[in-house]
């Protein structure tokens, strides 16, 4: 039951990922196109729709939980691979082109916020 | 101590566990101890792994932070894209279908707005720094996208390779501040729910940071902001080398 859970969610990331790369391939860039998220979304519905059936078991669940809790260590891991030096040692104007960007577009934030889509 | 660093490599993935099971662990001790529970525990461990892989640069000189360490490869996999995505993907169990599906032409909304309004600052940068010619601009604008909508870009338009590295390294900037500032500036622009979050994840576009950045504020908010935020690269790598670049041309023309 628990490998059912981490094979549905690896069904899902899968496809996603497929669907993410043929988008990219389809559009001429050649980069993938919001896989993490169309898998994001498969694995809404099939939760969903298994939970519907009564096919949802709960230890299906803590196997996908499993990785959901392992996302904060993972993210850590991934801070250590980061190119941090490259970031330091390019100069001035690299640090405000990576600043900039960041508050111009918080500005956003309030606004978007109140936008009607609630 | 050869074959130590081989067995070490060898099962790289296991002693990555191990080396950042000791790093939580630290950072949860320093939360306590230091900020009195202030500062997460996890907001400290990302940036200790910023710190480590800061080390692991100047070492090596390498461009994989810690991993380049000999005996510390299985960084590599545990912080590469796979378990990353992977981990990203699992977080959406118990999302709200109904939210996304609310907040989505919102959501929409931000990551264009995102996207363009980070190319026309890093242009602006750029140009200020007194650069003229609208491939290199194209390109950094890019990079301030996201470090991998950089050289994308930059390869398409023909850009030189030190500006592609210019923008590669604008890219991992942005991602380093949206890391360690989102759980400083969330309560000031209101990012404690999934439709925030969501908006946030289309503006900030970088996938790591927002996902690291949502994580050491709210782990309830990752997956609606990690949900936008994985258009992003791919919608900056549509616009910049095309509509973004022919704008740019038709105006410095």
């Amino acid at each position: 039951m628990l490998l059912r859970g981490v094979a549905l969610l690896a069904g899902c990331y899968i496809i996603g990922q497929i669907i993410g790369e043929s988008l990219g391939q389809l559009l001429g860039i050649n980069n993938n196109v919001g896989g993490v998220g169309f898998a994001m979304l498969l694995l809404i519905l099939a939760q969903n729709e298994l939970e519907k059936r009564n096919l949802f078991h709960v230890e299906m669940g803590e196997g996908v939980m499993f990785w959901s809790k392992m996302y904060i260590p993972v993210i850590v891991a991934m801070s250590a691979v980061q190119n941090v030096r490259v970031a330091f040692n390019n100069g001035i104007l690299a640090l405000l082109a990576g600043i900039l960007p960041v508050v111009l577009c918080l500005l956003f934030m309030p606004i978007l916020s109140k936008s009607k889509a609630e | 101590m050869e074959y130590i660093i081989e067995l070490l490599d060898k099962n790289g993935l296991i002693v990555a566990f191990l080396v950042t099971g000791i790093l939580v662990y630290l950072s949860e001790g320093l939360s306590i101890k230091l900020t009195n529970k202030k500062l997460p525990g996890s907001a400290i461990a990302i940036f200790l792994g910023l710190v480590i892989a800061y080390i692991g640069g100047i070492l090596t000189e390498g461009k994989s932070g810690i991993a380049d360490l000999p005996g510390l490869t299985g960084f590599k996999v545990m912080g590469g894209p796979m378990f990353r995505d992977f981990a990203i993907v699992s977080t959406a169990m118990g999302a709200s279908f109904a939210v996304i599906k609310k907040t989505g032409s919102v959501g929409i909304l931000s990551l264009f707005l995102g996207v363009i309004f980070s190319f026309i600052s890093g242009v602006g940068i750029a140009y200020a720094f007194g650069i003229t010619d609208v491939e290199s601009l194209t390109t950094i604008g890019a990079g301030a996208c996201t470090f991998v909508v950089g050289p994308v870009t930059g390869t398409a338009v023909g850009a030189s390779s030190d500006i592609i590295a210019l923008s590669i390294a604008a890219g991992v900037v942005k991602s380093i501040l949206v890391t360690i500032g989102t759980p400083f500036i969330a309560p000031y622009i209101g990012l404690n729910n999934p439709k925030s979050a969501m908006i946030f994840g289309g503006l900030m576009g970088t996938t790591s940071g927002t996902a690291a950045g949502l994580a050491a504020t709210d782990p309830k908010l990752v997956p609606y902001g990690a949900m936008t935020a994985t258009f992003y690269t791919g919608l900056g790598c549509l616009m910049c080398p095309s509509v973004l670049y022919f704008a740019l041309k038709a105006f410095f023309n």
